[in-house]
């Protein structure tokens, strides 16, 4: 799988990308230095807590961070094109029509005073054109792709006529609706119920595979990680701190975020002890500590780490920590 | 069977009333139903649909016990945890807390159950007042309980020490300064200010960052031991249930599916939800990935269920029988009793798979 | 117990690491510290601390008697022997009669607002916690009144009390106790809903405590915003009463009676007769601007 990465040439490239939200009263550092490559077709997975930045790095993929008191530097290429560049007009293309996104919570990514349909025919018309027919046509088949029962009904449906595993599908049909070659998502089945979570991973999975989109899937947890990915990165306080393929840094963790983050997951414990927890809390973005950033929290802390923000380090061909502990 | 983790020191509670052998509360067919306001066809005098939150629960807490109580939306679960304290009020069914029947003329008023029984909520924005320093939220529990203001913080800043927040430092800051565990820890040191003898934890855990999940986890079951408290564990999540739970509830639409002791609900679960609910959860071995979802569709919603059993239109051994009676949970002893409300577990149901000896 | 402290010890030490980097500090100060840093706002909470305090100070500062006529001296343009901005058709010192008459536009432009504020948020609060019944019985009653023009209200009900300060005020109270009260039952309601209330019942807390302690600190803010705004309002409105007669009687200084007498005066000396105009302007839009900048402070989310 190395060697196939090292062939095909990268649909997504994010080198050094720093976010700053810059109000009157303090400056957050959201995100500090990330860098990735996403081949075609491959599933990422970001992997971090609130505050670790990984839903402004999504956000930043589609230029969707506020203008005016965002400062972004590095680069940003998709498809060979530079994100951070476009103008309006590009944007618009580029947002559904390349690139698109779906979100944690489908009641408040979905208009709630238009249909279904009006809303996905919306998007076919404006990066396809066609007629109106035409584009219910092609809903019509999207429904059918994400497995929607009953899906003419459902298409003149309102968003909130329609359960939450159900508005959830019609998202990512109106995401696919015009074959775009990356898929962003948000938290996607955070907000769903454990037996509708499943069944969308699965759908996630499949669509994923047989449409070949590359996707950059982000979450908390680790068992979505393991479900639906091929590659994991995990991020704290803004950074990467590992990366690597998920059977790997799921069975070997080499950052001590991430072994902590493990074992403080609640999977089948013995009852009588207490869960090896991580002590502390994240850092507060407005005020990053210097050096590492897991620093304080860190049982294998060394005096190094208080000053030195630690370089990507590869222990292995495909994987990084960034952690001085880590054998280069 | 015995209780593992029940402690001997409820003889030195003094409202304790009946000992170990008493359980500390018995709900009672609890029924909550509420009104849907009607469409056109109302004003007519066409029936109103209601949402049958709570259909009938039954159930039996221990002392000493942690009672994990799951299901997904729709199931009532939290229906029922205000149901357990009358912030909402059933429309029907009892509740017998240590021996004495809650709102009857003969038994404990709801004011002294809010003496003995607290909640901690999900930690929403809005769990806590936002205008409020957290010692003041933290001593308005013992405050209106009777205690003088100067008393009431002495009480704020001891509780605040247990749940490991630094008093001097956490207490005069607002909720908006706090981090979602901190400020979970206030939600629970704002219940037990009032010393309880049981906390209903309503989703306690469900907005927290894993990291943070686990240390508030550990303090909870580190507090149950210190004040031997008894817990009613209320979560979507299983594996947080799993490790916190000594016997487990299984809500669907309303009714109570399955009950039993937690390793028996884990490894040998009989309600064909259950089985379901626990295959869903995501695998952590990237190598051995689900393929096929457990269910399909979403959860129906609890305006006019189905007939009969709520869970037959999803269940793969749903027959003729399923749509006409509704299953019965079944007679349990002790807490060492597993249940399930399926046709398939009733001998002589009608059910083909029916066993026709009774479980043990 | 030595264990538990020792854990919860072991259990603080994590969190002293935890706090937040910034200062601490409450909501108010927050929205001390947002208003000292927005110049507009100051610049024109300045002009309404010098409008206020000129009407405080009014005897001390008029360098004229506002009373003292003139035959000869009438509708003089700005600087006629002294007379800053000229004089009035009975040959009165202009800018001693508007300093005068601040004091009662001002009078009957902030108590009435001030009066319906206490009036509008007890019944809001009321509507807002009470039951269906309770509710439904005032709100409709508001809307009555919500339903009529607020000038037109203010006149009838002026007019009908025969007029003066005292009626005036009070009709104008009466104006605008609805809106107010619409907004404290809505923020009540709003409040009533969150978990922090149901946590207070399941605390054991009766209805007036939990109205005391919890309801009350978070409806202030709102209802505090929208009446500052009600004050640009009514000022003009208790100007639109006085132009009309219904307010101060003459010869006492009043905007609203300056520009009814001046009136007719206006081809004789325009910009004389706008005087009493401009103030009142002024004075509307710059508690108008202050009241905005003070939401904007108060809009304080972390």
């Amino acid at each position: 799988m190395d060697g196939l990465r090292m062939a095909t040439a990268p649909l997504v490239e994010v080198d050094d990308l720093t976010v700053r939200f810059v109000t009157r009263e303090a400056t957050v550092h959201a995100v500090n230095g990330v860098s990735l490559t996403i081949r075609p077709g491959e599933t990422l997975c970001i992997l971090g807590e609130s505050g670790s930045g990984k839903s402004v790095t999504l956000r930043a993929l589609m230029r969707l961070l506020p203008p005016d008191r965002t400062f972004i530097t590095g680069a940003i290429k998709v498809d060979g094109r530079d994100v951070l560049a476009m103008d309006r007009r590009a944007l618009g293309e580029y947002r559904g029509g390349l690139a698109s996104m779906i979100f944690q919570e489908p009641m408040t990514a979905l208009d709630p005073v238009y249909t279904i349909n009006q809303q996905i025919s919306e998007t076919i018309i404006r990066h396809n054109g066609g007629t109106k027919a035409q584009a219910r046509a092609r809903a019509l088949e999207l429904f059918d792709l994400v497995k929607i029962p009953s899906p003419e009904r459902r298409l003149d449906a309102y968003p909130h006529e329609l359960s939450g595993g159900l508005r959830q599908r019609a998202m990512i049909a109106m995401a696919l609706s015009c074959g775009p070659r990356l898929l962003l998502a948000d938290e996607p089945t955070t907000a769903l119920d454990a037996t509708v979570q499943i069944q969308v991973l699965i759908l996630l999975r499949r669509l994923q595979k047989d449409l070949g989109m590359a996707t950059i899937f982000v979450t908390h947890d680790l068992g979505v990680a393991a479900e639906i990915a091929d590659r994991v990165a995990v991020m704290y306080a803004g950074r990467i701190v590992e990366e690597g393929s998920v059977a790997e840094v799921l069975a070997n963790p080499q950052h001590p975020y991430t072994r902590g983050l493990l074992g403080s997951t609640v999977h089948g414990q013995p009852r009588d002890q207490d869960i090896k927890a991580i002590p502390g809390s994240p850092p507060d973005l407005r005020r990053l500590p210097s050096g590492c950033a897991f620093g304080p929290r860190c049982s294998q802390a060394m005096v190094a780490c208080r000053t030195i923000v630690p370089e990507p380090r590869h222990p292995a061909p495909g994987r990084m920590a960034r952690c001085l502990r880590v054998e280069a | 069977m015995g209780h593992p983790t029940l402690t001997h020191a409820d003889d030195a509670d003094p409202r304790d009333r009946g000992g170990t052998a008493q359980p500390l509360l018995i709900a009672r067919d609890l029924r909550k139903h509420f009104q849907v306001k009607g469409g056109p066809a109302s004003l007519f005098g066409a029936g109103r649909a209601a949402v049958r939150a709570v259909d009938g629960v039954s159930f039996t807490l221990f002392k000493g016990e942690t009672l994990g109580i799951v299901g997904e939306s729709g199931c009532g679960k939290s229906t029922l945890a205000r149901l357990l304290l009358h912030l909402i009020v059933p429309d029907a069914g009892e509740l017998i807390f240590d021996g004495d029947t809650v709102a009857a003329p003969d038994g404990i008023t709801v004011r002294a159950l809010r003496q003995q029984v607290q909640m901690v909520f999900q930690d929403s924005y809005s769990s806590l007042n936002p205008r409020m320093p957290v010692q003041d939220s933290v001593a308005f529990g013992p405050y209106v309980q009777g205690r003088s203001q100067a008393e009431a913080r002495d009480i704020a800043r001891d509780i605040l020490v247990k749940v490991g927040l630094n008093p001097a430092l956490f207490g005069p800051r607002y909720p908006h300064e706090l981090s979602g565990g901190q400020k979970q820890r206030v939600n629970i040191a704002r219940a037990l200010a009032i010393n309880p003898r049981m906390v209903i934890l309503d989703e306690a855990v469900s907005a927290l960052d894993k990291s943070i999940e686990a240390q508030v986890l550990n303090l909870l079951r580190q507090l149950k031991r210190s004040f031997n408290l008894t817990y009613v564990f209320i979560s979507h999540d299983l594996n947080v249930v799993q490790y916190i739970s000594d016997r487990v509830l299984v809500m669907y639409l309303g009714h109570v599916v399955e009950l039993g002791p937690v390793d028996a609900i884990f490894e040998r679960p009989l309600h064909p939800y259950t089985v379901a609910l626990l295959g869903s959860r995501p695998s952590m071995d990237p190598a051995h990935r689900i393929d096929e979802p457990p269910l399909n569709g979403d959860p129906p919603s609890p305006i006019n269920p189905p007939s009969g059993c709520r869970f037959r239109t999803r269940c793969a051994h749903a027959e003729a029988v399923c749509a006409e009676t509704v299953p019965v949970l079944g007679a349990w002893l002790d807490c060492g009793s597993h249940v399930a409300a399926c046709h398939i577990q009733t001998p002589g149901s009608g059910h083909s798979q029916a066993t026709t000896q009774g479980m043990a | 117990m030595s264990q538990t402290s020792a854990t919860a010890q072991a259990a603080s030490n994590w969190e002293a690491d935890a706090l937040p980097a910034t200062k601490v500090r409450s909501y108010w100060q927050s929205v001390g510290y947002r208003l000292r840093h927005d110049p507009v706002t100051l610049v024109f909470g300045a002009v309404v601390l010098a409008v206020i305090l000129a009407a405080i100070f009014a005897p001390w500062i008029a360098p004229m008697d506002p009373y003292k006529d003139s035959v000869i001296g009438r509708l003089k343009p700005f600087g006629w022997r002294g007379h800053l901005l000229g004089t009035d058709e009975l040959g009165r010192d202009m800018l001693s009669r508007l300093i005068h008459g601040g004091r009662i536009s001002l009078m009957m432009g902030l108590v009435p607002v001030l009066v319906a504020t206490i009036v509008g948020g007890i019944l809001g609060v009321v509507a807002g916690f009470g039951g269906r019944a309770v509710n439904t019985a005032i709100m409709r009653t508001m809307d009555v009144f919500y339903a009529f023009p607020s000038v037109l209200l203010a006149v009838a009900i002026s007019g009908a009390m025969g007029g003066g300060i005292g009626n005036g005020m009070l009709a104008l109270s009466l104006v605008f106790t609805p809106a107010i009260c619409r907004v404290a039952e809505t923020a009540t309601a709003q409040v009533r809903n969150l978990d922090f209330i149901e946590a207070a019942r399941a605390s054991g807390a009766g209805t007036f405590t939990i109205i005391r302690h919890h309801v009350l600190g978070n409806v202030l803010g709102p209802v505090f915003i929208y009446s500052s705004s009600l004050v640009s309002v009514s000022i003009l409105l208790a100007s639109g009463l006085s132009f009309l007669g219904l307010g101060v009687k003459p010869p006492e200084p009043d905007w609203g009676l300056m520009l009814s007498t001046l009136r007719q005066s206006i081809y004789v000396n325009p910009l004389v007769c706008a005087v009493p105009g401009i103030a009142i302007f002024i004075t509307s839009i710059c508690f108008n601007l202050v009241s905005d900048g003070i939401r904007a402070a108060m809009d304080v989310r972390m």
